[in-house]
């Protein structure tokens, strides 16, 4: 099968002082797949995707989001991904329809065009209520799903998630990876960071990092044959070192 | 452009909802006005002078009652003797002692010069050195009465005053414009260095920097808000002062302003850079004072910048904050116009195209 490639990343590296964050990274993701990328704390999942948002120059390397270059085209790359950060970053003391409207005005997306798609957003969220609720007020799943609705209100064909889940509770993680997979339907390509195991599975490819290194990459049935695993929890804890004690 | 005013909205927005914001733009001013305007005054008043009297003569007893008339002291005639009026000193009863020798009568009449003698807690030594010259002026005084009196001329040089620009020696006037500079420096620091902080802090920073918002356009959405309210301080201070103190505006407000639109952008330069060199709010606040303190009593509010050592007067030739307080005190007080306050508004223009690109450099460098 001939896949569209749409992140290709060739010999990464990051280094600060001595600690090498990310060692000579080689991957490539497709376009319209769900690429999980796991690891353990520190292991540099997120290093590594401030990176291909641009929010972090390399040491050395190459990397390519849909055909720009990560060290010329950080403008243009920032008009085609959504972003959405493992702290949650919206603003808690402007209201959910006041932080739509900035971040949806800040993409150019105003006016009537504005009003239309902010009016769909808030019925398929089912936020009717708490649309002119301060965010801060509102619960956390509801605001990660909100987070997510935002990184995604320009389009953006690619969108980065760098542990979106983190804290909250399993029937909103469940809702929240229904978002996911209906964005992937849709055609976008989804790169998200993870330390759930189980969230590895909904993964169409994962790779799974160690000390700054890609320890495997593939599939999730295919990870679990080679290593003889039942399930993505195992493939983990056999691929993975533990963490040294210097760190 | 419509980015710029997107940030404007929305840092309006949570400016208005933060409820120590409002009382902080308009209680602050308020309040400082009312006690500092008043209260830093370089003048005394109700000076406790103890007067021991041994001559008890119509002489000694006539520049007694000059003292006791004086608005400026209050007098007591209750020590016999020196260790009395050291013991009243020592209590903190009185602030000096007067001493009019057996003889003092005797010896002016015969035009030997007479002695007195003047103790002074001299603790606080700019109060010291007033009171000597306040203690000094009435004695002078009634010597020249003497003199007129008697209708021999005493050869004696005659000192006439006239108070130029503040002629009712009146204090807020002097102090107010400065206290007016200091609350827009407050403003402008503080509030711009703190708010771009917090959104380090917050971590909402890294969601605005994903976006394609060109460092430039943030920056101004940060800015521009403060800069109005700092304007908008100016003028409501403006307000208070003149309803309080009635201090004079002799000068052109339309100059004023113009004036403290520069120096805004010299001052939220800086608050920028404040903000580039810190993560948190606490480091943001702490550093924002350091400079603070240092510009606010070097800037010659309280002391007059004549009087430092030479160092500190070079120092003072990057601190915005002396021109600016010298400039509203020359508009304010002198009605002081464009002709006579060009040359700080080459400087102000200088200080601010330096600073702001500097700051916004510093800025991009971070990132």
């Amino acid at each position: 099968m001939d896949k569209e490639r749409i992140i290709i990343v060739k010999d990464l590296v990051k280094r600060f002082g001595d600690f090498t964050a990310n060692d000579h990274l080689n991957f490539e993701v497709y376009k319209g797949e769900i690429f999980g990328f796991l690891g353990a704390n520190g292991a540099g999942k997120t290093t590594a995707m401030k990176i291909l948002c641009g929010l972090s120059k390399p040491t050395s390397g190459e990397a390519n989001i849909a055909g720009l270059d990560i060290y010329k085209d950080t403008h243009n790359i920032r008009k085609i991904i959504g972003y959405m950060s493992q702290r949650f970053s919206l603003y808690e003391d402007l209201t959910v329809y006041e932080n739509i409207r900035f971040f949806a005005g800040i993409y150019g997306i105003r006016g009537k065009e504005f009003k239309k798609k902010v009016q769909k957003l808030i019925e398929k969220l089912n936020i009717q209520n708490v649309a002119h609720t301060l965010v801060g007020a509102i619960p956390l799943g509801w605001k990660q799903k909100l987070a997510f609705s935002i990184a995604m209100f320009h389009e953006p064909p690619i969108v980065f998630l760098d542990e979106p889940t983190s804290g909250v509770d399993p029937h909103t993680r469940r809702q929240f990876w229904e978002m996911i997979y209906q964005a992937a339907e849709e055609g976008v390509t989804v790169f998200v960071t993870t330390h759930y195991m189980d969230e590895a599975e909904y993964c169409d490819r994962v790779s799974i990092m160690d000390h700054g290194k890609i320890a495997a990459l593939d599939t999730p049935a295919k990870l679990r044959e080679t290593a003889g695993a039942v399930n993505m929890n195992d493939v983990f804890l056999k691929l993975v070192r533990p963490q040294k004690a210097e760190l | 452009m419509k980015t710029i005013l997107i940030f404007i909205q929305k840092e309006f927005l949570q400016i208005f909802r933060n409820r120590a914001m409002l009382p902080m733009i308009f209680v602050m001013p308020l309040i400082q006005l009312l006690i500092l305007g008043s209260a830093a005054t370089f003048e005394l008043r109700n000076i406790k002078m103890e007067i021991l009297d041994q001559d008890l003569s119509p002489a000694s007893r006539e520049l007694t009652a000059r003292f006791q008339h004086s608005p400026f002291f209050i007098v007591s005639n209750n020590a016999n003797d020196i260790a009395d009026c050291e013991f009243a000193l020592d209590k903190g009863w009185a602030d000096c002692y007067l001493v009019l020798p057996e003889g003092f009568e005797r010896d002016l009449v015969n035009r030997q010069g007479a002695e007195i003698q003047l103790v002074l807690n001299s603790i606080n030594a700019s109060a010291a050195a007033l009171i000597n010259a306040y203690s000094t002026a009435i004695a002078t005084e009634y010597v020249q009465s003497l003199s007129d009196g008697s209708g021999q001329s005493i050869p004696m040089i005659e000192s006439t005053y006239s108070y130029y620009f503040n002629p009712e020696m009146n204090y807020p006037s002097f102090m107010v414009p400065g206290i007016l500079a200091l609350l827009i420096t407050m403003i402008g620091l503080f509030l711009s260095s703190m708010n771009i902080v917090r959104e380090k802090e917050i971590g909402t920073i890294e969601q605005i920097n994903i976006t394609p918002v060109k460092k430039y356009q943030f920056i101004a959405g940060k800015l521009i808000p403060f800069w109005i309210i700092a304007q908008v301080e100016l003028a409501f201070g403006l307000v208070i002062a003149w309803l309080l103190y009635r201090i004079p505006m002799e000068g052109s407000l339309l100059l004023l302003f113009s004036f403290t639109a520069i120096y805004l952008i010299v001052v939220l330069s800086m608050g920028l850079l404040v903000s580039t060199i810190n993560r948190t709010q606490q480091q943001a606040m702490f550093v924002a004072w350091f400079f603070m303190v240092l510009f606010i009593i070097l800037s010659g509010l309280f002391t007059p910048v004549d009087s430092m050592p030479g160092w500190a007067q070079k120092i003072n030739i990057i601190n915005p904050i002396k021109y600016f307080i010298e400039f509203i005190r020359m508009v304010l007080l002198k009605g002081s116009g464009f002709a006579e306050t060009k040359h700080l508004f080459a400087i102000m223009g200088a200080f601010a195209g330096i600073l702001l690109p500097l700051a916004m450099w510093q800025y991009r460098k971070r990132e």
